[in-house]
């Protein structure tokens, strides 16, 4: 597996509304390589890069309806395994069996949700990452974009123009093979 | 910029910057006071240690459970635990769903504190075991016997509803820390520290890509975590109300138990950061305004727990059946009317002083009636699962029962166990939300449509939603 660096800037901006500008503007110039860092989630950055819903839902519901489906064979076939009528009732009480299926209901869908986020946004990230900066996490917004070549001084100028405190040339690895 | 404006829910914190750097301050600054508590705590859970050593190697018989009472301060003790487990969640996951934004300065201590909680309770089961160590039989895993547990039994409806509890609840709290780990991690300069919070904030960058599917995530827990704390603690009343017995045999138990629950958490939460918050200077973030809130819920809480400990006795004596009235009869009049009247008067009487907003304000007066509804709450426990087993069935069998030193020597070092994980928590982990409590304060805005200057000029407090956009400045 060999890197190769491709260009890119990272700006750095003091407020939100300045970077979905500057997001609008460059998805206006066709750039559609941005990413965009922020401290804590919001709307206006999602809006701006019109990001599509997160399909980590699925993950929740399919787990979900596997965990049901796990308590209800799970008491119902170890129930079979031995059949010992106790308390005059039946070997399959369903009404009793809900409620260690709807617990494993319940940790299912948990457990799979935290693997559809870690699938979907690509964690852990364990590659030294060279596109960051501490402040991403204080105070400040980033918006890093690639552009193709000879966009260069265009996107450049836009990340400016939007109000960034500061644009940095920051090359970014990219994996081939 | 935005320096004028302030959050509805947190005036006194004015930029992003200083949530980082207060809350961030946290972790670094241990006072005198933190180690002697922590010396307290691990002097109380060594206690507790001694305890059920004694109990393992001389035998059950070091407790006072003798028959009929099989269940004594040990079950008590759990169902206490796993009450107090519960207002974390709610003020977590269900106060997140209901956008009650002044959770987010309060909620990860809360969460912290369901999490210990929850393993406190789950020790009890294992303590009470005769043989602690055949524990895992409890658990359907295949076995040379071919045995396996019986599913039409609450105990074991029990064993799945805490064990999700702790798994579901730790997740949610690990999960929710991995920004604010982030920030701790981008800001410390301990080598150790950096390296712990490298592993634990997974490598977070904050990228659109992470948020986007880290707040879906987050509300998907939270929405899964609201009927699973609903769950937990009815199932757990359930243990009882299954079974025939005298006072346990009602179908209030389930409600009556999470609204109990719920009670005791909230006053537990208060009962903690009470103090931390003199020890770390937190009185930024716990105003008397989130201590109003949570008096407000204490209220609401303890006012169902009246409500049901009314129905019990109206019931018993509504229905004629002459073994529950004589079993109700016994706990306000007989051997243990004692424990029954501090339930009472804490859990019932002291509660109505909320009604006022003088004492709602005042954290020294909310902290002393705390004590008091924490120490009623474990009193309920006893009384609901001893009275009724004392005098279960037969006359011939009653026999009274007291918790033997044992029994409470493992509650003491129970306080410990659970303290001592708080405290570690406290300085290794972002005990305040340093992300969502950003969400909730003005974002820093360049272009804004004179919303901010209107709201400057007329001395207005914005809310999270009115800080403005984008999309209001594109309009």
């Amino acid at each position: 597996m060999s890197e190769k660096r491709e260009p890119g800037y990272l700006a750095i901006f003091g407020e939100v509304d300045a970077a979905a500008i500057a997001i609008e503007k460059l998805r206006e110039k066709g750039l559609k390589d941005i990413v965009v860092f922020s401290p804590v989630p919001r709307h206006e950055l999602e809006h701006a890069l019109h990001a599509p819903e997160s399909p980590v839902r699925m993950f929740t519901l399919v787990g979900a309806l596997t965990g049901t489906a796990t308590g209800f064979a799970l008491a119902i076939g170890t129930s079979l395994d031995w059949p010992l009528i106790t308390g005059g009732k039946p070997i399959i009480s369903l009404p009793a069996f809900v409620v260690p299926a709807f617990e494993l209901t319940i940790l299912f869908g948990a457990l799979s949700t935290v693997l559809g986020l870690l699938i979907n946004a690509r964690l852990p990230h364990v590659r030294k990452s060279v596109v960051y900066d501490p402040s991403f996490s204080v105070d400040k917004f980033g918006v890093f974009a690639a552009p193709p070549p000879g966009q260069e001084e265009e996107v450049k100028a836009v990340l400016r123009e939007s109000g960034a405190l500061e644009v940095r040339e920051q090359p970014r690895e990219v994996r081939i093979g | 910029m935005a320096t004028a404006i302030r959050s509805e829910t947190h005036p006194d914190i004015a930029s992003y910057q200083e949530v980082n750097r207060d809350v961030l301050k946290l972790l670094s600054k241990p006072g005198r006071g933190y180690f002697i508590l922590l010396a307290g705590a691990l002097a109380m859970l060594a206690l507790g240690v001694y305890a059920w050593f004694a109990q393992i190697y001389l035998g059950i018989g070091m407790s006072g459970l003798l028959n009929p009472v099989g269940w004594g301060a040990y079950i008590t003790t759990f169902v206490f635990w796993v009450g107090i487990g519960h207002a974390g969640t709610l003020i977590s996951a269900i106060l997140y769903l209901f956008r009650a934004h002044w959770r987010q300065s309060i909620y990860r201590v809360a969460e912290a504190m369901t999490v210990f909680a929850v393993m406190t309770a789950g020790l009890f089961p294992i303590i009470h075991l005769g043989r602690p160590w055949l524990f895992y039989y409890l658990l359907p895993y295949p076995n040379q016997r071919q045995l396996w547990p019986n599913f039409r039994s609450p105990l074991v409806w029990d064993v799945f509803a805490v064990s999700t509890y702790l798994t579901v609840s730790a997740t949610f709290f690990l999960l929710g820390m991995i920004p604010d780990i982030a920030a701790a991690r981008d800001s410390t300069t301990v080598p150790w520290r950096k390296k712990l919070y490298t592993i634990l904030s997974f490598g977070w960058r904050g990228t659109d890509r992470e948020w986007k599917h880290y707040t879906r995530a987050y509300l998907y827990l939270a929405a899964l975590a609201t009927p699973l704390v609903l769950s937990v603690h009815s199932v757990v009343s359930w243990d009882f109300a299954m079974s025939i017995v005298p006072g346990w045999h009602t179908t209030i138990f389930a409600p009556y138990f999470v609204a109990g629950a719920i009670f005791s958490g909230v006053a537990m939460v208060i009962t903690i950061v009470v103090p931390l918050r003199k020890i770390f200077g937190w009185e930024k973030f716990f105003t008397p305004k989130h201590f109003d809130a949570m008096a407000k819920l204490l209220l609401l809480t303890g006012l169902i727990v009246t409500y049901a400990y009314a129905t019990e006795y109206f019931i018993a004596w509504y229905s004629f059946e002459v073994p529950e009235r004589a079993a109700f009869w016994n706990r306000a009049f007989g051997d243990y009317w004692w424990a029954t009247w501090i339930m009472i008067t804490c859990n019932a009487f002291v509660p109505q002083l909320l009604w006022s907003k003088r004492v709602r304000t005042s954290i020294p007066a909310l902290f002393t009636i705390t004590i008091f509804i924490n120490i009623g709450m474990w009193f309920e426990r006893f009384v609901i699962i001893v009275t009724s087993l004392a005098r279960e069935y037969e006359p011939w069998q009653w026999r009274p029962y007291l918790p033997s030193w044992t029994e409470m020597a493992i509650l003491v070092g129970s306080f410990g166990w659970f303290f001592m994980w708080f405290l570690l928590f406290l300085r290794v982990l972002p005990a305040v939300s340093v992300a969502e409590l950003k969400e909730v304060l003005p974002a820093p805005l360049r272009f804004a449509p004179g919303r901010q200057r209107e709201a400057k000029a007329k001395r207005e407090v914005l809310g999270p939603q009115q800080t403005g956009g984008v999309e209001e400045y594109e309009r």
